[in-house]
């Protein structure tokens, strides 16, 4: 009882922070707003996307893309937590470390979801068109990628001792997790198919087109069990990462 | 249960640096215990340890009866700390921080705001509750923490250096918070300080700890009798330095360059009699004994009063602009 009363602190802080930080929430959705109405506007004339277009198409990468960054760098922001001292005040409470880092997962999910809404909505104005399914098991699939990308995000986070490492994991880590998911898995060059089945945005990704556009690649219980196990792998190197983390 | 606080051949090792050196304390339940010493002498990783954020090298002990390392979880529940640097939440209100306490100690949900009202007032923030940590002053933020470290009603207080970097104002302030919670509860508190009045003023018993070791263990009058008299400064340019010292009631007799420091047993009463013997004095000072000059007494060294580290109030600021 106290465990759960615990994760939901952690969460009710987070909450609280997003909340206060009105800039950060415009700033991370703009980017992925860019994208889906230049970029995608650009690929929309060119051929080889399938019956729903390059725009469309994009969608749910661009979806994904906004879950990447706003988890992974919401699991980074640890490091500040650290800076300040503040984890140490949540490292002493008699609550268990898994608690803790479940509560920040919950939190970070959170914001990336409230973005995702956003996008969702602007989605509709693009051409989207959701049916009564597809919303419900978006959640579902968006819910289970940030649980990886947030731990993701807070295993680096834990070992890093300053934030100037940030821009490192920008460009080795979550730039190449977006970008494999940006094309047809079936289009992809040979040279980068490993990586794109190591990269577990695509499954996401996959998922997420199967739900909104009905064009998945693999089958949407296998993307569904493949990041559910993620989750699960991801959590117990988290949890065991907190346990270690120098303070 | 004997005692609050129990550590047997405590030790903490970095690397090669012997931070903790097989240190034994007993402290009983109710007292306010002070672990005094020069910055880097081992207090902060003692409460570190007490605390179970860091495990021992080697060595045990026991908090409220909990084992620090295999009860970890029951320890935390028992101790309340306020940490040396600023450890709330400047995105949140004062009241959130506290909120956010309550919640992490699973205080009962319809409890909460009675708590947080009841441990304000003791700090004097109600009226700025609503307001970010973020515009507090570092004296406000640091009563903000001991109000926080007091909710859930700990049977150890934890408090590392209370008053670094406050300014003397507020550091009475504290000392005035400090000794009515001494006043009202019966709650054992720990505290670390560098500063000779703070545990003076405020500790049942003092530790003074000097490279990690207990160098000596009594209350803050006992430790002074060790001295065995006044301190008497005298300025002269010629002493008759040898005259003084077959006085009988003169302890120690220090030359620095003209400036002579005595130690002298009821120097009130003996001072005409010294100054006769001395010859021509420009100047005199008398003063009873610190526990600076015990600290002096058993190390050959002065507490250094510097915060080389950068005080808490300084860190305040350095991290009051964060990227959030």
């Amino acid at each position: 009882m106290s465990e759960l009363t615990g994760i939901y602190a952690i969460w009710y802080r987070e909450i609280k922070v997003f909340l206060r930080e009105k800039s950060r929430i415009v700033a991370s959705i703009i980017n992925p707003l860019f994208f889906l109405l230049i970029f995608g506007g650009g690929l929309g004339n060119i051929e080889g996307f399938g019956a729903v277009g390059g725009q469309v198409f994009i969608f749910p990468a661009i979806l994904g893309m906004s879950l990447l960054f706003t988890s992974i760098f919401f699991g980074l922001y640890i490091v500040w937590d650290r800076k300040i001292d503040f984890l140490k005040e949540v490292l002493v409470a008699p609550i268990s470390r898994l608690s803790i880092f479940i509560g920040k997962i919950f939190g970070g999910s959170t914001d990336a979801m409230f973005q995702a809404t956003l996008i969702l909505i602007i989605g509709a104005f693009i051409g989207v068109h959701y049916s009564l399914f597809s919303i419900p098991l978006a959640y579902g699939f968006m819910f289970l990628t940030t649980m990886i990308l947030v731990s993701i995000g807070l295993i680096l986070g834990s070992m890093m001792e300053s934030p100037e490492g940030f821009q490192l994991i920008t460009s080795f880590i979550v730039f190449p997790m977006f970008l494999l998911t940006l094309f047809p898995f079936d289009k992809l060059p040979s040279y980068l198919v490993p990586f794109a089945y190591i990269d577990p945005m695509t499954y996401a990704v996959d998922g997420l087109r199967g739900v909104i556009i009905g064009a998945n690649h693999f089958p949407l219980y296998f993307d569904a069990a493949v990041l559910a196990l993620l989750a699960g792998i991801f959590i117990a190197i988290g949890t065991y990462s907190f346990k270690r983390m120098k303070i | 249960m004997e005692f609050s606080i129990e550590t047997k051949d405590l030790v903490k090792k970095f690397k090669d640096l012997v931070a903790v050196d097989h240190l034994n304390l007993q402290i009983k339940e109710g007292e306010v215990f002070g672990l005094l010493g020069p910055n880097g002498a081992g207090k902060t990783t003692t409460l570190m340890m007490l605390t179970t954020l860091i495990h021992p090298t080697e060595g045990s002990a026991a908090v409220n009866g909990f084992d620090i390392i295999k009860q970890a979880d029951k320890v935390r529940k028992s101790i309340g700390i306020v940490f040396q640097d600023p450890s709330s939440d400047d995105t949140l209100t004062g009241y959130e921080n506290l909120k956010l306490h309550a919640l992490l100690y699973g205080i009962p949900g319809d409890v909460i705001e009675e708590k947080i009202t009841e441990v304000l007032r003791l700090v004097d923030l109600e009226d700025r509750k609503k307001e970010l940590v973020k515009n507090y002053s570092g004296g406000m933020r640091r009563r903000l923490e001991i109000a926080r470290g007091l909710m859930h009603q700990p049977a150890v207080l934890f408090l590392d250096e209370p008053t670094l970097g406050l300014d003397p104002q507020t550091r009475e302030h504290i000392w005035t918070y400090i000794k009515k919670l001494t006043n009202e509860t019966k709650m054992t508190i720990i505290l670390t300080t560098h500063y000779m009045d703070e545990a003076d003023l405020l500790c049942n018993r003092v530790a003074i700890i000097d490279h990690g070791k207990i160098v000596a263990l009594d209350t803050p009058g006992n430790l002074k009798k060790i001295i065995g008299g006044d301190i008497v400064r005298i300025k002269s340019e010629k002493p008759n330095l040898e005259a003084v010292k077959k006085l009988h009631y003169v302890k120690k007799v220090e030359n620095f360059d003209g400036k002579i420091s005595l130690t002298v047993e009821e120097a009130r009463k003996h001072l005409p009699e010294i100054l006769e013997k001395i010859g021509k004095v420009d100047s005199v000072h008398v003063r009873e004994p610190t526990l600076n000059d015990v600290f002096l007494h058993y190390t050959g060294e002065e507490i250094r009063d510097a915060e080389p580290e950068g005080g808490w109030a300084q860190r305040v600021m350095n991290f009051r602009s964060r990227g959030r």
